[in-house]
């Protein structure tokens, strides 16, 4: 199976109920070993890990993830290790695995290599925040012939022609931006957003997954039923930091 | 007079492409709830920059608010030290002091036919946020702009100047506290609320259009110093030199002078204290392309795309980062760019200070360092510097050095 499609299967829902789950986690956060332990406690809790390559200007990001960002390049993070840990940890779990990087850290480690490195790896595709899809045909390229997917995101602000594009570009899931915003943040989530996320899921062949302000379990059955499943980043990266169980926390979000 | 780029419009052949790219350089990476807002904007400037209104309203601006033009001031006891015949192209008369202003007022008629409520802007020396304090409070528009706290502290008058014009100051803690995190923050504010702010962003760096809009809005700087030089001397600059942050005041003047093959076009980058990572702020000189704050170009970055941090005595100058055109000139060849270090800037500073009565900024201090070495270099060369700003807002960094540090 490609490795795009072993996303889309994941997070196809098998119960209408019960909204899929994708995880975020900071790669390296707060430090290798515990960035491994919990690895394996969020992929034995959610439906697919997005690891987040940490950066120096992460400008799509809240406090949180910026926070830990930073925590993770002191403790000596990067694509390179991020990459060579995922390939020892992916053989121990099914669940698939994106990740999450800005477009630099990629542009800098090379897409040919990257591609290559990324399936040794066990990753199944990309979400670079900072690539919007005029710029994207080359790293689409390099994907493309593993079979990586590039996972567009869409906004509430995206106007109709664009996001039919969209969703026709993106590969293994559409991932809905909540709303205009970093990452994390206090704000409830906006009533409206329902309207806009069914307007994308028309347009989608592929499962949407809406994601940014996604906190607890408030707002994951506010969204359950409107979308194929949630993204949860902020928010765990706060539990992790409060010393809580990822598992526990993933598991709540799904009463 | 020459015809002004306002009067020709459209993309000319030395303009970005069709996806804002400047050879390879540029485009607009950008998160995508900010792509709306920059088609906006992009169709904005397309359709407003050209028209008859606008540079009406703009060429009035800078005549009768922002004092335009500034003048261009042979500087005799530069010349008779250095060998060489110098010009100073004298945009520390501007409004505010500091070529910012022609920018910032530029940018803020468009945010108003643009409809913006609101606008951000970053600002690193503080001139930038300064001028578009200023601007903003003649044109009604409420104001916010993002500041490194390390630079709110070494560009105290500046902070105190734009609370004065009613702008909201927001100090910057993040990251390395300078222009960089200040930008990273600007972009967060506007990825935040894309839909009725308008990002004034300070210099020809940031995705397509930003890069061309700001030189079109600067390239008064060259096209005035073109003519004034040659109504008073009767003949084109052998060299012109500018220093280069993000490059806006060295656009502004080079871009009049790009199809004169005569005219040797010279950069000046900031070399601060040594040639290690962290100790300078020369991203064309010691950088390699790659991905910021919305375009790609040359970047002061480690081996795995982390953007190193940078160092330069001069605020306006601290950034890691260069605008796209600039990586383009660098490529062709038609622009060269150096380095001079902080102390080779004070020097230049001080002789100018001494020698023309004239307090250049420490950003301009570069480009009179350059001048310097370049005369040095080229015995007897007319040499046409861009004097970018003003230097009182740096007179705390120069007290605190000391009174024998510039002179020499």
């Amino acid at each position: 199976m490609r490795p795009e499609q072993k996303i889309t299967l994941a997070l196809t829902a098998k119960d209408a109920n019960r909204p899929g789950l994708i995880a975020y986690l900071t790669g390296g956060y707060p430090d290798e070993r515990r960035f491994r332990e919990y690895f394996l406690q969020t992929a034995a809790a959610c439906d697919l890990v997005e690891v987040g390559i940490p950066f120096s200007d992460p400008m799509a990001d809240g406090l949180t993830i910026q926070n830990a960002s930073q925590v993770a390049l002191n403790n000596g993070a990067s694509l390179e290790k991020i990459l060579q840990w995922l390939a020892e940890l992916t053989p121990e779990v099914e669940t698939p695995v994106v990740l999450m990087s800005y477009l630099n850290p990629l542009l800098a480690y090379g897409y040919r290599r990257l591609a290559g490195d990324a399936v040794k790896s066990g990753v199944s595709g990309f979400i670079v925040p900072d690539l919007p899809v005029e710029e994207a045909a080359p790293l689409v390229d390099a994907l493309a012939e593993s079979g990586l997917a590039l996972i567009q995101l869409v906004t509430p602000l995206t106007p109709p022609a664009r996001l039919s594009l969209l969703c026709e570009k993106s590969r293994g899931f559409v991932y809905a931006v909540t709303h205009a915003g970093t990452t994390g943040g206090d704000a409830a989530l906006p009533a409206d957003c329902v309207d806009y996320l069914g307007k994308v899921r028309e347009q989608s062949s592929l499962p949407v997954y809406a994601g940014f302000g996604v906190r607890n379990a408030d707002d994951v059955a506010m969204l359950a039923g409107h979308v194929d499943g949630v993204v949860v980043g902020s928010a765990l990266i706060d539990a992790l930091s409060d010393g809580k169980d990822p598992g526990e926390f993933l598991n709540g979000l799904r009463r | 007079m020459k015809q002004t780029t306002q009067e020709k419009p459209g993309l000319q052949n030395d303009a970005p492409d069709a996806d804002g790219r400047f050879a390879d350089f540029g485009g607009r990476f950008v998160p995508e709830i900010l792509m709306p807002a920059i088609a906006r904007l992009e169709e904005g400037v397309k359709r407003v920059l050209p028209s008859d209104d606008f540079v009406r309203e703009f060429q009035r601006e800078l005549r009768s608010w922002a004092g335009r033009p500034t003048a261009l001031s042979s500087a005799p006891e530069l010349g008779r030290r250095w060998g060489a015949e110098v010009w100073l192209k004298r945009e520390d008369l501007a409004h505010t002091g500091a070529h910012k202003i022609n920018n910032a007022i530029g940018q803020a008629l468009l945010a108003r036919r643009l409809d913006a409520k609101r606008v951000v802007a970053e600002t690193g020396a503080g001139q930038h946020g300064v001028a578009t304090a200023a601007a903003c409070a003649r044109l009604g528009l409420p104001c916010t702009v993002y500041m490194g706290s390390v630079d709110i502290r070494r560009q105290a008058p500046n902070v105190a100047r734009m609370k004065m014009f009613g702008a909201e100051v927001v100090a910057v803690d993040s990251g390395d506290a300078t222009l960089r995190a200040a930008i990273d923050e600007a972009m967060r504010d506007w990825v935040s609320n894309p839909v009725d702010t308008y990002y004034l962003l300070g210099s020809v760096v940031g995705p397509h259009p930003y890069p061309y809009l700001v030189r079109e809005l600067q390239s008064v700087i060259g096209r005035e110093a073109r003519q004034q030089l040659l109504e008073i001397s009767g003949a084109l600059p052998d060299i012109a030199v500018a220093c280069v942050g993000g490059g806006s005041n060295a656009i502004g003047l080079f871009h009049e002078f790009i199809a004169e093959e005569s005219v040797r076009l010279v950069g000046v980058e900031a070399g601060g204290t040594g040639s290690q990572p962290g100790e300078h702020a020369a991203s064309l000189s010691r950088g390699r392309p790659g991905v910021l704050h919305g375009c790609y170009s040359f970047l002061l970055q480690d081996a795995d795309g982390q953007v190193l941090a940078s160092h330069s005595i001069s605020a306006g100058l601290d950034y890691p980062g260069v605008g796209p055109e600039h990586s383009m000139r660098r490529n062709s060849g038609r622009v060269e760019y150096i380095t001079v270090t902080d102390q080779e800037a004070l020097h230049a500073l001080g002789e100018c200070c001494r020698g023309e009565g004239i307090l250049p900024a420490l950003e301009s201090a570069h480009a009179l360092a350059g001048a310097k070495r370049l005369a040095k270099e080229n015995p007897g060369a007319k040499i046409l510097v861009c004097l970018s700003g003003r230097g009182d807002k740096d007179l705390d960094t120069l007290m605190q050095l000391g009174d024998g540090e510039c002179l020499q």
